[in-house]
């Protein structure tokens, strides 16, 4: 009796909030009395700031603070590191407040409070700054060579760190191979860009001691523990939370943005509610960024195009900070070999320090940069030996009978990078006979004889997805029979307001939409680290899971009491539990939960009545040792390992010659997260991702002058796809459960975007394949198509 | 600087009169979400292309985020708010995304809404083409527009639904009155 539980297309529980305006989303929320605050930012990429007066802005009537680096006092310490690694030799986080020198066009200067937004903005346009620009890094090669200026002048040869990882012999395959390959690959800055963008909003109760924050973010838990140690409070006297968040994609995991900290600050010290909003500008300048990488690659395959071993050279942007460690670049390094048996493999990644906006993950978080290069090089293999690239790739996959598959790395939460399921070859064979890939080169012969450039791509990939640490729940059933399931991460989107209400409706045999669901509020649930990572169903919806066993279990025990059958005859069924076999022997779940909690007050007809028929005369305490109150229960998961899911997509583009423009004919995903728990769910999920991924491949790149100013500033003029854009993406699944978790699931949030740019350089390189242009880069727009065309062919027609 | 002179402005809002004195620099979007309190009406760029602040002015979809709260003086408007026939029943675009899973963050949606339930009235039954080239004034990060589409297509059928419904209500009770 699980039809409307775990695996069903149902509609999604928070829609109809959502749907009628009645999200609460960070700028929603308006305490008594709030002030509005804005923030003074850096007009230079890098400069020594000589001195600043803000005495014309304090002067603004309705201001009510101004504040620069020198008032922060301790407050401006640079953020924590979050995640450290030995091989991180120069660590550097942000300060709320730029001090001395400024790193990044759009970093903090100074922060204004006042009536409303507007005269915020009239203060900080009073405040002047005295900076003396210097020579910015702007290029990530350049930041590494001799003679380029340093970001931090601590740091004189830019280089956060330097990262060698080997496995197997490379170096003695190269000696001996057959033939070797090698390719120089180049992946540009994009970012997340939800379309709510940041915010913070802080009250102090100045009679509870308590500081609530709501902020957007990922993370509320860690934000609050943060906040806690940064202000000295203690962690029960910070509040967290993050509504509804309006779309994340990794921006918003990152802790601290120095509003994070500037906001609450102004809030304690003024004794007045205080709010900033991002506006878009800022969004695109000083929110972080990613993607942003340079590969030298070769490879060494035999005459058959088996790759025998292949070495990494590359060189990560990130940024004027290292806020998020190098979590990134170890994320490319780790699934740069994908699918493909790779059993001698060398890679070695440089962070450079540049004067742009710091690095963290954004969707595909390191994925898409390693699947681009390894997808290039099947292109070149098959390219050099003659081969469909659909065919080396079938000669180099890992077999379903070699799982778990261990790449010999170590993943990004410190575990290994071992596969733990899958099926390469059914999932590649899928993806192709979908998109009728077969046929399609008799038409493109066709197509090429009316001089069309028409082609075809194919990109595979493994998303490690649900990593640790853990996460918990708390499932409770109401007297009203309503069950709450509280979890401490956060939801932007992903609908975990309907699959973990699937999940715990499974369990107690009541309906999803008997289920609320609280995510991103640190009063409702004290314990985990956020929504980030693909992880949120792995990590919560298996401590859900948890959660719901133990109530099905005292349900059960309950029942069996008052029914005077045995715990185990008793089936939760329709809100209900009910003995096998004995047809009227029933009670609601609410009913039992009534009881469950024996304070003498029964509130309301039905439970009135279930008490008075059910509890009988005793002797002794109402709790026996060890029993507690109410129908509920805590539960916990804590991944082994990471979860590894996997995916192919399938492209054909055509491409107009003459104006660089690339349209997509056809768009196929083949997709395996293992269990589905909502299909329509997984779906919209890969759907974003592609586009995301379309995105990357083909609009979306910040583009930064010499001087390190960013040119792409506002919506104009950061390309994202509109519906004219992105095609109808037809999805099939495979379903390979995860044996490392008890509902078998493996994360899908970041699983669409991540073969994007492969997918699209292969078949933009195979449409333009008559004029011999070779795809090095991305993101490809029309106008660098034309010039790889003019270059290719010396003519401009 | 010298103080800006507040202006009186009087707007009708999902059928609610309203008169107020604000700031003449003051933008539409943040008079309906800080004055009115109408916070579903969402801010996404401010510049005029997401279009996740578009609410109706006579009728009309506009970005609020690019007009002045004086430069409604005298209209009348809708929002988010407004959409819905009652607190019980879903508008036929809100439940056609309800559906379709049209939606994930929510947060674009309420302008997506505003300006498809202006488009179907005026094209009740478009074609794919023309429901792409109508989306196209509009972000969303979240869904790739897919379900979108598939939403729209469906509103147009439950408006079609919803109008013959009422039109028959209608007949009947004209026939009703008309009873002797």
């Amino acid at each position: 009796m699980t039809t409307r539980g775990i695996g069903a297309r149902i509609p999604r529980n928070e829609d109809p909030r959502l749907l009628r305006g009645l999200g609460c989303f960070v700028d929603d929320v308006n305490p008594a009395g709030v002030l509005h605050a804005a923030c003074l930012r850096s007009p230079h990429a890098r400069a020594r700031i000589r001195s600043i007066d803000a005495s014309r802005a304090r002067a603004v009537p309705g201001v009510h603070l101004v504040a620069v680096a020198s008032d922060l006092g301790e407050m401006n310490e640079p953020s924590p590191l979050l995640i450290p690694h030995p091989l991180l030799t120069a660590p550097r986080t942000q300060r709320p407040l730029a001090v001395g020198e400024v790193r990044f066009a759009g970093e903090t200067v100074a922060f204004a409070v006042a009536d409303d937004r507007y005269i915020a903005e009239d203060a900080i346009a009073q405040i002047e700054v005295d900076y003396e620009a210097l020579p910015a890094v702007v290029d990530v090669e350049a930041a590494l060579g001799a003679g380029a200026p340093a970001v931090h002048t601590d740091v004189s040869d830019n280089r956060a760190a330097r990262v060698p990882q080997l496995v197997g012999d490379p170096d003695a395959v190269f000696r001996d191979a057959a033939r070797v390959f090698t390719e120089r690959l180049v992946i540009e800055r994009s970012c997340g860009s939800p379309i709510e963008g940041r915010g913070v909003v802080a009250e102090h109760d100045q009679r509870t001691g308590v500081l609530r924050v709501w902020t957007s973010t990922q993370a509320p838990l860690p934000v609050k523990n943060g906040l806690a140690r940064i202000f000295g409070l203690p962690e029960f006297h910070v509040e967290v939370i993050a509504p509804d968040v309006g779309g994340g994609f990794g921006t918003k995991i990152m802790m601290f943005y120095p509003e994070e900290i500037l906001v609450p600050w102004a809030a304690l010290r003024l004794g007045r509610p205080v709010k900033w909003t991002e506006d878009r500008r800022e969004h695109l300048t000083a929110a972080n960024q990613e993607r942003g990488q340079v590969h030298h690659v070769e490879v060494a395959v035999d005459a058959g195009g088996r790759i025998l071993a292949l070495r990494d050279r590359f060189v990560h942007d990130t940024g004027a900070y290292t806020p998020y460690g190098i979590v990134v670049p170890i994320i490319t390094a780790c699934q740069l070999p994908g699918q493909y048996r790779l059993r001698n493999y060398a890679v070695e990644f440089e962070v450079a320090y540049t004067n742009k906006p710091a690095v963290s993950p954004y969707r595909g978080a390191g994925r898409p940069h390693g699947v681009f290069v390894m997808e290039r090089v099947i292109g070149l293999i098959a390219r050099e030996l003659g081969l469909d690239s659909a065919e080396v790739r079938r000669r180099n996959l890992i077999q379903p009978d070699e799982f778990p598959w261990d790449v010999g790395l170590v993943f990004q939460d410190g575990g290994p990078t071992r596969y733990d399921s899958g099926n390469y070859p059914a999932g590649l064979e899928m993806a192709l006979e979908r998109s009728g890939y077969a046929a399609f080169r008799a038409r493109q012969a066709e197509a090429r004889r009316e001089r069309r450039y028409v082609g075809i791509g194919v990109a595979c990939y493994v998303e490690g997805t649900g990593i640790g640490p853990y996460e918990g729940a708390h499932v409770r059933v109401e007297p009203s029979g309503r069950v709450l399931v509280a979890t401490g991460l956060t939801t932007q989107g992903q609908g975990h307001y309907t699959t973990f209400a699937q999940i715990a409706a499974d369990v107690l045999g009541c309906d999803p939409s008997d289920v609320s669901v609280v995510t991103g509020d640190t009063r409702k649930f004290n314990w985990g680290a956020g929504t980030y990572a693909s992880r949120a169903l792995v990590t919560s919806g298996n401590a859900v899971h948890a959660a719901a066993l133990k109530v099905r279990d005292k349900a059960r025990r309950v029942a069996g009491q008052l029914l005077e059958a045995s715990p185990g005859d008793i089936e939760l069924v329709g809100g209900r539990a009910r003995v096998r076999g004995a047809p009227g022997k029933e009670l609601s779940l609410g009913a039992i939960a009534t009881v469950a909690n024996p304070i003498r007050y029964a509130y309301g007809k039905e439970a009135s009545e279930a008490a008075l028929r059910l509890v009988k005369a005793r002797a002794g305490a109402v709790l026996a040792p060890g029993e507690e109150p109410g129908l509920e229960a805590v539960g916990y998961y804590a991944p082994p390992q990471s979860t590894f899911a996997s995916g192919c997509h399938v492209v054909q583009v055509e491409v107009d010659p003459v104006t660089g423009d690339v349209a997509i004919l056809r768009y196929v995903v083949q997709h395996d997260c293992g269990t589905l728990v909502n299909p329509t769910v997984v779906e919209g999920q890969i759907h974003g991702g592609v586009a995301q991924g379309i995105g990357g491949a083909l609009y979306e790149r910040l583009v930064f002058d010499e001087f390190g100013q960013p040119l792409c500033t506002t919506y104009v003029d950061f390309l994202m796809p509109t519906a004219m854009e992105i095609p109808e993406i037809e999805v099939v699944h495979t379903e390979t459960p995860s044996p490392l978790n008890p509902l078998g699931v493996k994360g899908v949030g970041e699983a669409g975007a991540i073969p994007g740019p492969a997918v699209l350089a292969e078949a933009i390189e195979d449409a333009l394949a008559p004029l011999g242009i070779r795809i090095r880069e991305m993101p490809l727009h029309p106008g660098r198509i034309r010039e790889l065309i003019e270059l290719a062919t010396g003519s401009v027609g | 600087m010298s103080a800006i002179r507040p202006v009186a402005v009087r707007v009708r809002v999902n059928g609610r009169e309203h008169t107020a004195e604000v700031s003449p620099r003051l933008l539409l979007s943040d008079f309906l979400r800080y004055r009115l309190g109408l916070t579903g009406t969402h801010v996404g760029c401010e510049h005029g292309v997401c279009g996740a602040c578009t609410v109706h002015l006579d009728g009309v979809p506009v970005r609020s985020c690019l007009l002045l709260a004086v430069q409604a003086d005298g209209a009348a408007l809708t929002t988010i708010e407004g959409l819905a026939p009652s607190s019980e029943r879903l508008h036929p675009v809100q439940e056609a995304f309800r559906l379709e899973h049209g939606l994930q963050c929510g947060f674009c949606t309420p302008g997506l809404l505003m300006t498809i339930a202006a488009f179907l009235r005026d094209c009740p039954r478009p074609s794919d083409e023309q429901i792409r080239r109508e989306l196209s004034g509009h972000l969303c990060r979240c869904t790739g527009y897919q379900n979108i589409v598939r939403a729209v297509i469906r509103a147009s059928a439950l408006l079609a639904e919803w109008s013959a419904a009422r039109a028959a209500g209608a007949a009947a009770a004209r026939a009703e009155e008309a009873r002797p």
